[in-house]
């Protein structure tokens, strides 16, 4: 349903978005992963037609952002960062001329105007303006906004930043259950937020794709030897020694010492069982194991180690 | 047509929503009964020259104050990029704005048809003049409120929007004016003697009702409404 093929976009001299490329369907929770900075929100922008890019093609649901920007903008939902909405407006005045600017016919208004409002848990603050609201309830007007005409794309910029802990789980079981039948695109900075909504995760950094895959691929990916932390009372010299004489053990580094116990890591071949062979080697020399783990990868890793490598 | 109504009734609606219609409406009456009155009295003239005459000056400042929000609040608070990714153009956006601050100066400019009235009451003015006073009025007010939206979309910030609203519709004002005039080079004089907004506006002022005073004013209003759309879409340009 969105097809971007290399997408660029600078400011100045600074390059916001820097030929991205991707595809998306319906069906799918696509999740934009970056740091603060790293071209989500541009990338949004020039697929919601809020600004055009210098180069590059976007095509959603068949239609150009650039030549049919009308009937883009008709297929999608669209919540900007921190939900802008007009204060002095009330909230159903509000969702009323979104129904009359997304030109639904006169006989659905009242019925999505409801359904949205029952969609987003609103009941209770229809009376109000909505600059009397707090910012959790802003957040779900934004969001029944972009779904009064029932769009068959979603796209959301942060839609849970400024949300209390329960706030967040509701957003993000809304935004799955809309995504089995819909698309839905939505950026966060947020990690845990990817693994738990998410189908597919795009990593942006510095305005280029560094990774785009399930969160399950990305890990695994990343999993490209064990890592293992053991602490071993024992001689530290004989300890080395035997480290050295492994042959599964491909890196190891000295952490610390306390109290005559000694911590090391480990890194090991994958697939190798490090930990269970550094038990029975542990065993065989009758030193005493105080503390053995294995460090898991998890998607953290995977986003601390694709953004940081170019600053390094 | 259903987009450019829809944007004209938030519009109009969030003027009466907000204090702003009715801090106009009360200090706009206001000063127009003051200045009517004192020449009424003092001149015992039961004709309406004075207020018809300073208006184009009080306008100058009321006229920007109620459209400098039109677009820097929209920019200031995000809301335009809601706006401007829904299924509408640029275009119909500018001419509901416009809309409704023009829907926001007739009602207020009706409600002080209560002076005239009474000074009909009370002598016998010229109804012809009293009429194409009140079409100057308007004609005047729309030019003034296409410039101050086109200043208002140049910035997010509304006090800039409303000195630089102030200043473009000032010299437009005076340029027409003889003692600008006066100064003026040779060849930029017919330039600035068509331009001048308030030589067409006494010409109407004087009960002459000409086609080209109106298509000078209908001109100036959608060539600042045009502006005002390619400063929104310049965010587009590449």
């Amino acid at each position: 349903m969105i097809e971007v093929r290399e997408l660029t976009k600078s400011y100045g001299t600074t390059i916001a978005v820097d030929q991205v490329s991707f595809d998306a369907h319906a069906g799918e929770v696509l999740g934009f992963l970056g740091p603060n900075g790293a071209g989500k929100t541009t990338t949004m922008r020039i697929l919601t037609c809020y600004l055009s890019a210098d180069a590059g093609s976007a095509t959603v649901a068949g239609y150009d952002v650039f030549e049919e920007s009308v009937e883009v903008r008709k297929q999608i939902g669209y919540l900007p960062e921190s939900a802008p909405l007009y204060a002095d407006m009330g909230v159903i005045e509000y969702l009323n001329f979104m129904t009359q600017v997304r030109h639904l016919p006169k006989s659905q208004r009242k019925e999505r105007t409801r359904a949205v409002i029952e969609i987003c848990g609103l009941e209770d603050v229809i009376q109000k303006d909505i600059g009397e609201l707090s910012k959790g309830y802003r957040q779900r007007v934004g969001l029944a906004q972009s779904l009064i005409h029932d769009p068959p794309i979603l796209i959301l910029d942060e839609p849970t930043s400024g949300l209390d802990p329960s706030q967040i789980i509701e957003i993000r079981n809304l935004i799955k259950n809309i995504g089995q039948e819909k698309l839905v695109l939505f950026s966060t900075h947020i990690l845990p937020e990817v693994s738990a909504t998410c189908s597919r995760v795009l990593i942006i950094h510095n305005g280029k794709i560094v990774a785009n895959g399930t969160p399950e691929e990305l890990s695994s990916q990343e999993k490209g030897e064990e890592i293992v932390h053991i602490s071993i009372r024992g001689s530290q010299e004989a300890i080395e020694s035997e480290l050295n004489e492994l042959e599964f053990v491909s890196q190891w580094s000295y952490v610390d010492t306390d109290d005559g116990i000694v911590g090391y890591q480990i890194h090991a071949a994958q697939d190798s069982d490090a930990a269970e062979a550094l038990f029975h080697v542990v065993v065989k020399n009758g030193w005493s194991l105080t503390e053995l783990r294995q460090e898991s990868v998890d998607l953290e890793d995977v986003f601390l180690n694709l953004t940081d490598k170019e600053q390094v | 047509m259903t987009n450019i109504t829809a944007i004209f009734k938030k519009e109009f609606r969030s003027y009466f929503n907000s204090p702003i219609a009715y801090i106009f409406i009360t200090f706009f009456l206001g000063i127009s009964a003051w200045l009517f009155f004192r020449s009424f009295f003092f001149a015992n003239q039961a004709e309406m020259r004075g207020f018809f005459g300073l208006m184009p000056w009080i306008f100058l400042f009321f006229i920007p104050a109620v459209t400098m929000k039109l677009w820097a609040e929209e920019k200031k608070l995000g809301t335009v990029e809601i706006l401007m990714t829904l299924p509408i153009q640029d275009y119909e956006v500018i001419i509901g704005k416009f809309l409704a601050s023009l829907a926001l100066l007739t009602v207020t400019v009706l409600l002080s048809l209560v002076l005239p009235l009474s000074v009909m009451y009370l002598g016998d003015p010229d109804g012809g003049t009293l009429i194409t006073g009140y079409l100057g009025l308007l004609l005047m007010g729309a030019a003034y409120i296409s410039i101050g939206l086109f200043t208002s979309t140049l910035t997010e910030n509304q006090i800039i929007a409303f000195i630089f609203g102030i200043t473009v519709c000032f010299v437009l004002l005076i340029i027409g004016e003889d003692i600008v005039l006066f100064n003026t080079p040779n060849w930029l004089y017919p330039i600035f003697s068509y331009l001048g907004l308030g030589a067409h506006y006494s010409s109407i002022l004087r009960g002459v009702l000409d086609s080209r005073d109106i298509i000078y004013y209908l001109s100036l209003i959608g060539f600042f409404l045009y502006l005002s759309t390619l400063s929104v879409e310049s965010r587009k340009w590449r």
